[in-house]
C-alpha cells in the first residue's frame, strides 16, 4: 500500500516534470524527445490505474508513433530554415496566461476531488453481458460489441485522416510515393534494428492481436506495432514507401471499415439492429473484423507518419 | 487513492498543455502542447474509470474503451496538424 503510494507519487512527479520541461524548453527537438519520455511514463500511469489496454495503446501510439512523427516534423522544418515570424509572448501576458491556466487546472482538480460517491459505473452491466460475446477481455467486448459503433466511426476517422494528409500533396505530387525520400542508412543502431526487430515485432503484433479477445491487447495496439515494423526499415531506407495511387494499398485501407459495415448491415438484416451479432456468431465475426481491421489500421498509421508525397524533382 | 492522484495529475496536465498552446509560438510545440492537454483529459477520465472499478474489473471498462478510441483519434488529428504545418512551411520556403 505504502510502496504503491510512493510509486504513484514518483510517477506523478515524473510526468509533471517532463510535461513542464516539454512546454518550457526552447528547442523543438528537445521538446519532442521529452514528449516521448512523458508518453512512456504516462503508459506506466495507465498500468497503475489498472487499464492495461490503454497502457499498451499509450506506449505504442501516444509515445512511439507520435514521437517519430514529431521528431520527423522537427527535422524537416529545420531543413526548410523558416524562422518563426511571430515574436515570443511578452512576460506580462505569459504571467496572465499562467494564472488563467492554473485556475483551469485547479477547477478541474477540485472536480476530481468532488466526484460523486459511490462512483457511477457500467462495470456490472459489462460483466453481466460479456458472456454473450464469448470474449474474456471486457475492453474488447465494449469496443467490438457494446460500443461497436464508436469503433467503426474511429476506423473511419483514421481513414479520413489518411485522405486529408494525402490531400496536402503539393502540385505534381499526387499519386507519388508517400513521404520524403529516405537515404539508405548503412550502419548505426537504426540499420541494425531495422533488420533485426521486424521479424520479432510482427510475431509480437500477431500475439497482441490474438490474445486481445481474452487479455489486454487488441487490434489498435497490434496495428501500431505492425506500423512501427514497417516504418523502421522505411526510415533506414531499406523498405520503400508505397505509391499512394497503388490499388492494393487502397484496397487494404478500405477493407477493414468496409467489412465492419458489411457485418453491421448483416446484423441489421438478421437481428434487426445495425452491428448486432447473431447469437453464437459474436466471437467469429468479431475476430474476422479485428484481423482485417488490424491490417487496415496498421497501413493507415504507417501512411499517416510517412505523410503526403513530395513534389517531383 | 491511485485514481485520485492521477486524476489530479490529469488536471495539472490540462493546465500545462493549455499554457503551452497559448504561450509558445512555434506551431509544432503548440501541437505537442495540445497532446499534453489531451493526455490530461484522458487521465481525468481514467481516474473516473478507476473509481468505477467493480464486478471483478480493475476499472470501468466502458471509459477505458472510449479513452483507447480517443488516443487513436488524437494521433490521427496530430498527424494531420503536422502535415499542415510542414505544407505551410514548404509554401513559405518557396515563396
Amino acid at each position: 500500500m505504502i510502496l504503491g503510494l510512493v510509486a504513484d507519487g514518483l510517477l506523478a512527479a515524473g510526468i509533471l516534470a517532463l510535461a513542464l520541461a516539454c512546454v518550457a524548453t526552447r528547442r523543438a527537438f528537445a521538446s519532442a524527445a521529452l514528449f516521448i519520455a512523458y508518453g512512456l511514463l504516462l503508459a506506466l500511469a495507465w498500468a497503475r490505474l489498472g487499464a492495461s489496454d490503454v497502457a499498451l495503446t499509450e506506449a505504442s501510439i501516444g509515445a512511439g508513433l507520435s514521437g517519430v512523427l514529431l521528431l520527423g516534423g522537427v527535422r524537416r522544418l529545420a531543413g526548410l530554415a523558416e524562422p518563426s515570424p511571430d515574436a515570443e509572448t511578452g512576460p506580462l501576458l505569459t504571467v496572465l496566461i499562467g494564472i488563467g491556466c492554473a485556475a483551469v487546472a485547479l477547477a478541474i482538480g477540485a472536480a476530481v476531488l468532488l466526484l460523486p460517491d459511490p462512483a457511477p459505473s457500467l462495470a456490472p452491466q459489462v460483466a453481466a453481458n460479456l458472456a454473450t460475446t464469448d470474449l474474456g477481455n471486457p475492453v474488447t467486448g465494449v469496443l467490438m460489441s457494446f460500443r461497436a459503433l464508436d469503433t467503426l466511426l474511429e476506423s473511419a476517422v483514421v481513414l479520413l485522416a489518411v485522405v486529408c494528409v494525402w490531400a496536402l500533396a503539393p502540385e505534381g505530387g499526387w499519386g507519388g510515393v508517400a513521404g520524403p525520400r529516405q537515404p539508405i542508412v548503412r550502419d548505426g543502431p537504426l540499420a541494425l534494428l531495422a533488420r533485426v526487430l521486424p521479424p520479432l515485432g510482427i510475431v509480437i503484433a500477431i500475439h497482441i492481436l490474438w490474445v486481445g479477445a481474452d487479455a489486454p491487447g487488441g487490434k489498435f495496439q497490434a496495428a501500431a506495432v505492425l506500423a512501427a515494423m514497417w516504418l523502421m526499415p522505411w526510415m533506414a531506407g531499406l523498405a520503400p514507401a508505397p505509391r499512394i495511387d497503388a490499388r492494393w494499398l487502397r484496397l487494404v485501407l478500405a477493407a477493414g471499415p468496409a467489412l465492419f459495415i458489411l457485418i453491421g448491415l448483416g446484423g441489421a438484416l438478421a437481428e434487426g439492429a445495425f452491428l448486432a451479432y447473431p447469437p453464437g456468431w459474436a466471437k467469429p465475426l468479431i475476430l474476422a473484423i479485428e484481423i482485417v481491421l488490424t491490417a487496415s489500421i496498421a497501413v493507415a498509421l504507417a501512411l499517416l507518419v510517412m505523410g503526403p508525397p513530395e513534389p517531383p524533382r | 487513492m491511485t485514481g485520485t492522484i492521477f486524476g489530479l495529475v490529469g488536471a495539472a496536465l490540462i493546465g500545462i498543455g493549455l499554457f503551452g498552446m497559448l504561450v509558445r509560438r512555434d506551431a509544432l510545440l503548440r501541437i505537442l502542447s495540445f497532446n499534453l492537454l489531451g493526455g490530461g483529459v484522458f487521465l481525468v477520465f481514467g481516474a473516473v474509470a478507476r473509481r468505477g472499478a467493480g464486478a471483478g474489473f480493475g476499472g470501468d471498462p466502458v471509459p477505458q474503451a472510449i479513452i483507447l478510441t480517443g488516443i487513436v483519434v488524437a494521433f490521427a488529428a496530430t498527424t494531420l496538424a503536422v502535415a499542415l504545418v510542414l505544407r505551410l512551411a514548404a509554401a513559405k520556403d518557396r515563396a
